[in-house]
C-alpha cells in the first residue's frame, strides 16, 4: 500500500443530480504507466480534475505517496509532485515559451536557484522535447503540436512524480502522435508515473 | 409587532418596484445573460432615456412613457453601433475581459459627465396626470406612479419573451448564445444577430428610463445605484432566462422594500449586492439558469 | 531598464524636484504637479491588481478615501504629524485591500469588478454617516504652519507626493520582474493553469489587493491637507476611479512604466484643458481618452512602442 504513488479509493463526484464518478478506485505504483480509455462523457477528465485538485470530490479519498491530499488545494498538490496537462492547451499567453516554463519551475518545483539557473533548466527542458527553437516565441502563436508539447513541458517543469496527460494527442497527425508518445515514454523511464488518457488506440497500445 | 397594514404595503410596493426593476434588467438579461457582454453602462443609458423623457415632457408635455416608446428605435440604432465598435475592437481580437469592461466603464463615465455638463446635478422630474394619484384596495395603496411602470414593464417583458421564443431573430439570438459555430454553419451571421440583440437591449433602456423618471426624480449619478440591481437580477434569475429574470426582479423588489421599510432606506443599495453575493455563493446558476 | 539607470533616474528626478522648489514660486504649478503625481500613484497602484494580476477594480476611490479619512480622524483625535498619517493611511488602505481580497477570493472577472463597486458604495455610505469625521457635511483641515525648509506648505506636499510616487514606481518595477510578479502574470493569463503549476493563487491575489490598497491609502493620506475641505463626494469621486483605470490602460498595463506614461499624458492634458478651456470639460477628457485609446490601442502606448520595435529589422 505505502509504495503506491497514487491511491484513489471510492471516489464519488456529483454535479447536481448527475453522478459523474461513482466509487472509482485507481492505484498507480512508482514509475508505472496507466492508460485510461473510455468514451466521451465517461468521466475521465472529471477524474483528473479530482486528482489534480481542480475539483473536490464528494466522497472517497485520494492519497499521494501515502499522504492524504483529498482536501488539498491544487497548487499544493503540484508542489508535492502531481502534474497534469490540459486537454485544451492553456498557455500563459502574454509570455514566451521559455517564460511559460519559469512559472512551474519557480513555484511547483520550488526552484529558488538564481535566475540564470532557472532559465538554463527551462532551456534544457525545451530542447529535450524539441521546443528549443521557439523558446523566445510568444506562446500564443504556436502550432497545434507545439502547443501540446508546451503543455507537457509545463507539467514536466513541475518535476512531478505523477503526470496525468489528458488527451495530449487529440487531433495530431501520426508522426506527431509518435513525438508526444516518445516524450511520455522517456519521462516514464526516468521514474515518473504516467496516467495517459487517450482515444488514439495505437498510442495506447504502444504505451 | 409588525402591523398587517405596514407589512402588506411593503410587499405590494415591493412587487410594483420589482416589476419596474424587470424593465431595468431585461436589457442586461439579453446582453449579459445571453451574450456574455458586460455592459455596465446599461444603467447609464437608462438615465439618458429618463432625461429624454424629461426634455420632451417639460418642453411639449408628452407623456413620459410615450416618449420612451418613441425613443426606443433611436436607442436601438445607437446600441447596434456601439456593439459594432465593441466587436471590432474587442471581441474579434479576444480582448473582451479587461478591455471590454474598461470600455463600458469609460462609456458610462462619459454619459454621466456629459449629462452633468448639460443639466447639472439638480434632480429632474416629469409631470403626468397619474403621478400623484393612488388606488386603494382595503388598507393597501397602489400608487399609480408605481403601477403604470409595473404594467409597462410586465408588458415589455412579455413582449420580449414572446419575441425570443417565437420569432426567427429571437431564436437566432438564443442560438448564438448557445452554439455560435452551429449557427454559422446554418448560414446565419452571428455578428449581425448579436448587433440586433445589443440594439434591442439598449432600446429597452429608453423605455426603462421613462419609467424611472415616472417613479421618481432623476439626476446623473442615479444610474450607478442600478448597476448592482441589474446584475443581481440577471444572475439570480439565471443567465439566459427571461422568465427567471422577471421573477428575480420581483424578489429583489420585495426584499428591498422590506429592508427599506423595516431597517431604513439608506440600506436599499446594499440589498442588491447582498442578493448577488448570496446567489453566487449558494446557487451560481441562478433560479432558471442554463448552466 | 537596467537597475543602475533606473535608480539614477529616480534620484535625478527627486533632485530636480528639490531644485524646482528653490526657483519656482507660483503655487499653481505645485498644485498641478501634486495632482498629476497623486494620479500617477493611484494608477501605479491600480495596475498591480489590474494590469499585473488581471482583476479589474472599479472602486479605487474607496481606498483613496479611506486614506484621506484616516488622516481626518487621526488628526482630530491625536494630531499626528504627516509621516505617521501617511503610514496609517497606507495601513488602513492595505487592511481594506486585504478584506476585499478575502471576501471576493472566489469571484472572477466581472463579478469581482462589481464587488469592488459594491464595496465602494458601502464604504462611502458608512463614512457619510460617521459624524466624527464630518459625515456628509464634510470636514475642514487647517493648513499647518510648519513646512520644513520649503517656502510654502504646498511645496512640501509636492515633494512628499513626489517621494511617495517614486517609491511606488520602484515597488511596481520590482514586482514586475520578480518571482512574485511572474506568479501574478500567470494568474492573469490563466488562473487554473497557474494553480496547477504550483502558484498559490489565493495567497498571491491577497498580496496583490493588499499592496494596491496600501498604495492607494498612501495616496489619499495627504489629500485633506491639499484640499483643506474633505467630504464624501470629493473623496469618493468616480473621477478618481476612472483616472486610476484609464491611465494604466492608456499607458499599457503589462509593464510597470505603463501607468507612469499614462499618468503623465492624461494628467498633463487634464491640467492644460482645465486652464485653457474649462474645468468641467477636463473631467470628460479622461473618459473620452480611455474609450478612444482602448478601442484603437488595447495594449496601450507600451504596446504600440513594442509593435513598432518588432517591425524594425
Amino acid at each position: 500500500m505505502s509504495d503506491r504513488v497514487l491511491q484513489v479509493s471510492g471516489l464519488v463526484k456529483r454535479f447536481g443530480g448527475f453522478v459523474a464518478l461513482n466509487g472509482v478506485d485507481v492505484h498507480v505504483g512508482p514509475g508505472e504507466r496507466l492508460g485510461l480509455i473510455g468514451p466521451n462523457g465517461s468521466g475521465k477528465t472529471t477524474l483528473i480534475n479530482c486528482i489534480s485538485g481542480a475539483l473536490f470530490n464528494d466522497e472517497g479519498s485520494i492519497r499521494f505517496d501515502g499522504q492524504d491530499i483529498t482536501r488539498m488545494l491544487p497548487h499544493r498538490r503540484a508542489r508535492l509532485g502531481v502534474a497534469r496537462s490540459f486537454q485544451i492547451p492553456k498557455p500563459f499567453r502574454s509570455m514566451t515559451v521559455l517564460e511559460n516554463l519559469r512559472v512551474p519551475l519557480e513555484y511547483a518545483a520550488r526552484s529558488r536557484a538564481g535566475q540564470r539557473r532557472v532559465v538554463d533548466e527551462a532551456m534544457d527542458l525545451l530542447q529535450s522535447i524539441g521546443l528549443g527553437h521557439c523558446a523566445q516565441h510568444n506562446s500564443a502563436g504556436l502550432t497545434q503540436v507545439d502547443m501540446r508539447k508546451l503543455e507537457l513541458a509545463r507539467a514536466l517543469a513541475a518535476k512531478p512524480r505523477l503526470l496525468v496527460s489528458d488527451e495530449a494527442m487529440a487531433g495530431l497527425s501520426s508522426a506527431e502522435v509518435d513525438e508526444i508518445l516518445e516524450i511520455l515514454l522517456a519521462l516514464n523511464k526516468r521514474g515518473v508515473a504516467v496516467i495517459m488518457i487517450e482515444h488514439i488506440m495505437r498510442a495506447v497500445m504502444r504505451f | 409587532m409588525i402591523s398587517a397594514d405596514l407589512f402588506s404595503n411593503a410587499v405590494v410596493s415591493g412587487l410594483l418596484l420589482g416589476g419596474f426593476y424587470a424593465a431595468v434588467a431585461i436589457g442586461l438579461a439579453i446582453v449579459f445573460g445571453q451574450l456574455d457582454i458586460v455592459n455596465i453602462a446599461h444603467p447609464a443609458f437608462i438615465i439618458v432615456g429618463a432625461y429624454i423623457a424629461y426634455i420632451l415632457n417639460s418642453r411639449f408635455g408628452f407623456d413620459p412613457v410615450f416618449v420612451g416608446l418613441l425613443a426606443a428605435p433611436a436607442f436601438f440604432v445607437v446600441g447596434a453601433v456601439i456593439y459594432r465598435v465593441y466587436f471590432l475592437a474587442f471581441e474579434r481580437t479576444g480582448q473582451e475581459s479587461l478591455s471590454g469592461l474598461a470600455f463600458f466603464f469609460g462609456v458610462m463615465f462619459i454619459i454621466e459627465v456629459v449629462l452633468i455638463l448639460i443639466y447639472g446635478v439638480d434632480y429632474r422630474l416629469v409631470q403626468a396626470d397619474y403621478i400623484g394619484q393612488s388606488w386603494r384596495i382595503g388598507f393597501v395603496d397602489f400608487p399609480l406612479r408605481m403601477l403604470v411602470p409595473f404594467a409597462v414593464a410586465a408588458a415589455l417583458t412579455a413582449a420580449i419573451y414572446v419575441f425570443m421564443s417565437r420569432t426567427f431573430m429571437g431564436r437566432a439570438i438564443q442560438a448564438v448564445a448557445q452554439d455560435r459555430l452551429a449557427l454559422q454553419l446554418m448560414g446565419a451571421d452571428p455578428v449581425r444577430i448579436k448587433q440586433w440583440a445589443f440594439g434591442l437591449g439598449i432600446a429597452t433602456a429608453a423605455i426603462a428610463g421613462s419609467l424611472l423618471i415616472v417613479i421618481g426624480p432623476v439626476e446623473p449619478s442615479v444610474g450607478r445605484l442600478y448597476i448592482g440591481r441589474a446584475f443581481a437580477i440577471v444572475v439570480l434569475g439565471g443567465m439566459g432566462s427571461i422568465k427567471g429574470m422577471f421573477i428575480a426582479a420581483l424578489i429583489l423588489g420585495i426584499v428591498e422594500s422590506m429592508v427599506s421599510t423595516f431597517a431604513g432606506p439608506s440600506w436599499s443599495p446594499a440589498v442588491a449586492f447582498g442578493v448577488l453575493a448570496i446567489t453566487l455563493a449558494l446557487r451560481p446558476a441562478g433560479l432558471f439558469g442554463r448552466r | 531598464m537596467k537597475a543602475a539607470a533606473f535608480w539614477g533616474t529616480l534620484a535625478a528626478i527627486f533632485v530636480a524636484g528639490l531644485a524646482l522648489t528653490t526657483v519656482l514660486e507660483n503655487e499653481y504649478y505645485y498644485n498641478a504637479l501634486y495632482l498629476i503625481l497623486q494620479a500617477m500613484l493611484m494608477a501605479v497602484a491600480w495596475n498591480i491588481l489590474g494590469g499585473f494580476t488581471g482583476y479589474v477594480n472599479f472602486g479605487s476611490a474607496a481606498f483613496f478615501a479611506m486614506g484621506a479619512y484616516t488622516t481626518v480622524a487621526l488628526n482630530k483625535a491625536l494630531g499626528l504629524p504627516l509621516p505617521l498619517l501617511i503610514l496609517a493611511g497606507g495601513a488602513v488602505g492595505g487592511l481594506v485591500g486585504f478584506g476585499l481580497g478575502y471576501l471576493t477570493l472566489r469571484l472572477k472577472g466581472v463579478y469581482f469588478a462589481i464587488a469592488t463597486l459594491a464595496m465602494a458604495i458601502v464604504i462611502e455610505t458608512f463614512i457619510a454617516n460617521w459624524t466624527y469625521v464630518g459625515g456628509a457635511r464634510g470636514s475642514y483641515m487647517l493648513t499647518p504652519d510648519k513646512h520644513l525648509w520649503f517656502d510654502s506648505y504646498i511645496q512640501m506636499l509636492f515633494m512628499v507626493m513626489l517621494l511617495l510616487t517614486l517609491g511606488a514606481v520602484a515597488v511596481s518595477r520590482m514586482l514586475n520582474s520578480s518571482r512574485l510578479g511572474r506568479g501574478l502574470a500567470a494568474i492573469r493569463d490563466d488562473e487554473v493553469a497557474a494553480e496547477s503549476a504550483g502558484v498559490p493563487t489565493l495567497r498571491l491575489k491577497l498580496v496583490s489587493t493588499t499592496v494596491m490598497g496600501g498604495m492607494m491609502g498612501v495616496a489619499g493620506a495627504p489629500f485633506p491637507y491639499f484640499v483643506t475641505f474633505v467630504d464624501p463626494v470629493s473623496a469618493f469621486n468616480l473621477f478618481i476611479a476612472v483616472n486610476a483605470i484609464a491611465m494604466p490602460m492608456i499607458g499599457g498595463t503589462g509593464h510597470w512604466i505603463g501607468p507612469v506614461i499614462g499618468a503623465l499624458l492624461v494628467g498633463t492634458t487634464q491640467e492644460i484643458v482645465k486652464v485653457t478651456v474649462s474645468s468641467e470639460l477636463n473631467v470628460l477628457i479622461v473618459g473620452v481618452m480611455l474609450v478612444v485609446f482602448i478601442t484603437l490601442a488595447p495594449q496601450g502606448i507600451v504596446g504600440l512602442v513594442k509593435k513598432h520595435w518588432k517591425r524594425k529589422p
